[in-house]
């Protein structure tokens, strides 16, 4: 290792050691100033518990503590407020300014933390910001530039050799993965405030998946082969992955407890929107940094390749403007926040009552928003695709698929290849698609008619669901929680609704596949390994077929490690049906015998 | 009826797969090496770490049993073709109907002094690799000899490691018995950028015992001594056919298993395939024996139509191959010879970098195209194909030539400089026509096979 890169890596794992501990130096004092509620009979409520309980002015060391117990106080009030409602709200007062919403509580506990940290990191956020992001960029552009200096070419020596890259064994990933899936489904039951309904559904969709699977297609006895690693096991890469999901539940579940980190992010934020910053801007911001540094590692890694140089940049560009910079910007010049690249139905709020009665409202941008997201998502999605197949989005535009291309590309050799994954993946994936679209038309039959009853259900407990299971659950927490685990494009693959609408117009009509070049394949298994998507790439290689998958994302790296110039990436309209009908692979005696299939 | 095939590579699975495909016959597929098949062409990516063992096998485990291939893990020790059996090394006898030996390869030895001591192997097999790798820990330097293919993989393996190599080469260059001169020159700088420390016109003269059976150094021809403990038998390979000549003598060998166009050897009913197979007649051009992975599959494809009852003979289309030397790619389409003949003359691009060329080589009297070689580029098998099976001109090939570009998207593309080079040693004004594209070469090819 060149001495460079070790002392970015230790400048780095420093950042993060500051990052991690930043959580925890901080005291928190509650106070009439950072009580920070707007609707003023709440604020007026909870101030008088918070003084009976004790609570203003003590002085806590530990944010557990303190959220503990002012938990205890929302709860009261909340009660509190229920039972005073019940016997008449005050005059001109509406029962949502009065009664205090689970939303109200979790928003008053985050933001109210927040106000009422003190210590080194309130009193100094961009120190902080130096100190920990800024550090971690440091360090990580001291590991990642001295890749430039070897001769540019594939260079994937050792990653199986590391424990950070290297994978899990088969068993322990099952136990990781049925670990999350049962973990955040119980914490489901208790978000849905105990409803067992849509938990319980989905426990019994996970065990139908698994049967179907297992023993109506046969897979229970097809011991895969081509499963992330079967005999090792990187620890290092097991510690990484349970660091990022802890991120994610903490971030999409407990913000309050890293209200530390939002602190650090406030400088920024007030740069670029005006306001504080939101558990969201922190994520936004990391987000793109993450993109920025990995995404010069992506090039250092593949600088002899103009398709890598150009994808990364780009997706990079979508990141760092469209999803992070423009929006921030629209709300300073008080627009509504929006993410031009954004598709429903990866994008699943897009239908929501509250976003369309936001853009409706928000004069001609506003409409103008509205009508791009929709062309965007029903005719700019399948012609695109007709052109240049699923990768203009997945790996060239989308954010999920950035941040998979460049944090992620170190892991992408750990998707699972076997035939079983494959059978996973399509019930799972397409499945998700069906609840995003009968989630979809469910709201918009509340929002056009005002009846939450849509047949037994109750759309707004379905719409909630969804966004708890898979807008955060799977898309976060597992999604890039995943990456050391089961490799970074496990929500792609695996979960991503638009991804799975892009894939069927890839795999029915359009120009896009992958080619094989003759005879050239000598079966060595690099394009498989490096799929990020499980294809077993080699399968067609090897046998002359072109390829054409619903889940290829183009990302080009199967052609780019083919040591012998097999594969390559191409659109052609001459035979956009018959793509795969023929076998390239040369064969004895053409003519004289039929080429089996 | 049973069909039994000795050895589990690359041709005897692909005799198997088809065999299955075309009929219902039981099929025995019988290996010492490994349990499953596996690419052995990718063994040097084990090594390194970009791959596991287990993605180096093209099949998933489970289907040698959905397909009803019986894998058998054993040594043939002798093959009784009187009374059809095999013998099984200390696990009994093996009774077949037809026979398929695809036994491979085995590393050349010239009789070197020390050539059998511990930690000296060549690079072929799974039980090398873990040669190799047992051999790695505290390992101060390896010496490779013989500069072939498998030679500069061995030193690329052992680079990956960061374990000083010192290649000896008894060539001129490095393999310029087969790659003309610029392209094996390129690779000589190629070998040296990347820190190797190659030894041209250097040759094995003996291997020195530490005493305990072990290598512990190597005295070069031109008298040097060089100090390391592990040496690689690169210089080629034979056919591995040493237990059919001591267990069967009817079955007629040379270098190799003979056999005839229908890949039968001198008994009836017994086929060899694959690197072990001398072809009695090779077509014109075609080496009678020919170590490379598509010659294998394309010889366990041709027996298994023979064997389930179409009699198809083998006929190796037009030569190709590629390869590739640490981080420059090569490939090659029809016929590129180190020594030409005097008919043969070629028109050589190169690019500033020194890492990529074009080479297309033509024959000066009738123009007609009889090759194409390409470092660092990528170009379409089957295009170039059919160029050189119509015998295209050289100059119908140059102004045409994006159609052979098979590079990714964004690449550069360099037929345009290949036609200026073209006008400029011969004076013409020629320009390109076509690109890189792959509808304009669907088109190229429909036109070709309609006609």
């Amino acid at each position: 290792m060149h001495l460079l890169q070790k002392i970015g890596l230790f400048l780095f794992v420093v950042a993060l050691a500051i990052f991690t501990l930043s959580l925890g130096l901080d005291s928190y004092q509650l106070s009439p100033e950072t009580l920070d509620i707007s609707k003023e009979y709440q604020r007026q409520e909870v101030m008088d518990i918070a003084q009976q309980k004790g609570l203003l002015d003590k002085k806590y060391s530990s944010n557990f503590s303190f959220i503990a117990d002012f938990k205890k106080v929302l709860k009261e009030a909340q009660a509190s407020l229920d039972q005073k409602a019940q016997s008449g709200l005050p005059e001109g007062v509406s029962e949502w300014d009065f009664r205090m919403g689970d939303g109200d509580v979790k928003s008053i506990l985050l933001q109210t933390t927040k106000a009422s940290s003190t210590g080194p990191v309130a009193n100094n956020p961009f120190l902080f910001w130096l100190l920990t992001i800024g550090l971690g960029i440091l360090g990580g552009l001291l590991y990642i530039l001295p890749k430039f200096i070897p001769l540019p070419g594939i260079k994937n020596n050792h990653i199986y050799h590391n424990s950070m890259t290297r994978g899990l064994k088969v068993n322990v990933r099952s136990v990781f993965l049925g670990l999350g899936i049962v973990g955040i489904i119980l914490y489901g039951v208790f978000y849905m405030n105990n409803n067992l309904l849509w938990p319980l559904i989905t426990l019994a969709l996970v065990g139908l998946i698994t049967w179907l699977v297992l023993y109506y297609e046969k897979q229970k006895t097809n011991n895969p082969t081509r499963s992330a690693s079967p005999d090792i096991t990187g620890w290092l890469g097991v510690i990484t992955g349970i660091y990022l999901i802890g991120f994610y539940v903490l971030l999409y579940w407990s913000p309050h407890y890293m209200t530390a980190w939002i602190l650090i992010s406030d400088p920024i934020s007030k740069v670029l929107s005006g306001n504080p910053a939101s558990q969201w801007f922190l994520y936004g911001m990391l987000y793109t940094i993450v993109m920025l540094v990995m995404g010069i590692r992506m090039i250092a890694k593949y600088r002899h390749n103009n398709y890598q140089i150009i994808r990364t940049i780009s997706v990079i560009f979508f990141q760092t403007a469209f999803a992070f910079l423009i929006p921030e910007i629209m709300v300073r010049m008080n627009q509504p926040y929006y993410d031009f690249k954004n598709i429903w139905p990866l994008n699943y709020s897009f239908f929501f009552d509250w976003n369309l009665n936001n853009l409706m409202n928000s004069g001609g941008l506003g409409l103008f928003m509205l009508v791009w997201g929709i062309v965007l998502a029903f005719i700019g999605v399948p012609v695109i695709t007709y052109f240049y197949g699923k990768r203009w989005y997945c790996s060239w535009v989308c954010g999920c698929g950035g941040l998979a291309e460049t944090l992620g590309d170190p892991y992408r050799q750990l998707s699972d290849k076997s035939v079983r994954a494959w059978k996973f993946e399509r019930w799972i994936i397409h499945g998700v698609l069906v609840f995003a679209v009968v989630m979809t038309v469910m709201t918009l039959y509340t929002y056009f008619t005002g009846s939450y009853q849509v047949l037994f259900f109750n759309s707004d407990t379905v719409r909630t669901w969804y966004g708890f299971i898979i807008g955060a659950g799977f898309a976060g927490v597992v999604g890039t929680g995943f990456y050391p685990l089961m490799g970074n494009r496990t929500w792609c693959r695996f979960g991503c609704p638009l991804a799975a609408y892009l894939g069927l117009v890839q795999r029915f009509k359009s120009r896009f596949r992958i080619t094989t070049n003759g005879g050239q394949c000598i079966s060595c298994g690099n394009c498989s390994t490096y799929c990020e998507m499980g294809i077993d790439v080699r399968h067609y290689a090897q046998r002359g077929q072109d390829i054409v998958r619903s889940s290829c994302v183009g990302c080009g790296v199967c052609a780019a490690v083919c040591p012998r110039g097999v594969l390559r990436l191409e659109n052609s309209a001459l035979d956009v049906n018959t793509r795969t009908s023929e076998l390239r692979a040369i064969h004895i005696g053409e003519g004289e015998v039929t080429l089996l299939q | 009826m049973h069909i039994a095939i000795i050895g589990n590579g690359i041709s005897g699975v692909t005799a198997a797969r088809f065999i299955r495909k075309l009929s219902d016959h039981q099929i025995t597929l019988i290996s010492s090496e490994t349990d499953h098949f596996f690419s052995r062409t990718a063994l040097m990516y084990v090594y390194m770490g970009h791959m596991r063992y287990e993605d180096i096998k093209p099949y998933e485990d489970w289907f040698w049993k959905k397909n009803r291939i019986d894998l058998k893990r054993a040594y043939v020790s002798k093959i009784d073709t009187a009374n059809k059996k095999l013998e099984l090394q200390g696990q009994g006898e093996l009774p077949y109907d037809k026979l398929i030996i695809a036994s491979g390869s085995t590393p050349n030895k010239f009789g070197w002094p020390g050539q059998d001591l511990k930690r000296v192997q060549g690079m072929y097999s799974y039980q090398d690799l873990e040669g190799m790798e047992a051999a790695s820990e505290g390992l101060k330097r390896a010496v490779i000899v013989g500069g072939g293919l498998i030679g500069i993989e061995m030193a690329e393996m052992f680079h990956s490691r960061h374990i000083p190599v010192t290649f000896l080469v008894r060539e001129d260059s490095y393999w310029d018995g087969v790659l003309p001169g610029e392209e094996s020159a390129m690779i000589n700088r190629h070998i040296v950028e990347n820190g190797l420390d190659l030894r041209l016109k250097t040759e094995l003269k003996e291997i020195i015992d530490d005493g305990t059976g072990t290598a512990s150094g190597v005295i070069t021809n031109k008298g040097e001594k060089i100090d390391c403990q592990f040496v690689g038998l690169t210089a080629g390979v034979r056919p591995n056919i040493g237990f059919i000549k001591e267990s069967a003598p009817s079955i007629e060998t040379q270098k190799g298993i003979l056999v005839d166009d229908y890949l039968e050897t001198s008994e009836k009913e017994v086929y060899a395939i694959g690197d072990c197979a001398q072809i009695r007649t090779p077509l014109e051009g075609r080496r009678p024996i020919e170590a490379v992975w598509y010659t294998g599959k394309m010889m366990g494809e041709s027996v298994a139509y023979t064997i389930c009852g179409k009699p198809t003979p083998y006929v190796p289309r037009l030569w190709f191959n590629s390869a590739k030397f640490i981080d420059i790619e090569y490939q090659v389409y029809g016929t590129v010879l180190a020594n030409p003949p005097e008919n043969h003359t070629s028109l050589y691009w190169e690019h500033e970098d020194g890492r990529k060329s074009i080479r297309l080589v033509y024959d000066k009297h009738t123009s007609e195209i009889v090759g194409f070689n390409l470092m660092g580029v990528r170009y379409r098998h089957e295009v170039c194909e059919k160029w050189l099976e119509e015998k295209a001109s050289i100059e119908t090939v140059i102004q045409n030539l994006g159609l052979a570009n098979f590079d990714p998207e964004f690449y550069k593309e360099y037929e345009a400089d290949v036609v200026a080079l073209y006008n400029k040693q011969t004076g013409k004004n020629l320009s390109l026509k076509k690109k890189r594209s792959l509808t304009d070469a669907l088109r190229f090819l429909r036109e070709k096979v309609s006609a």
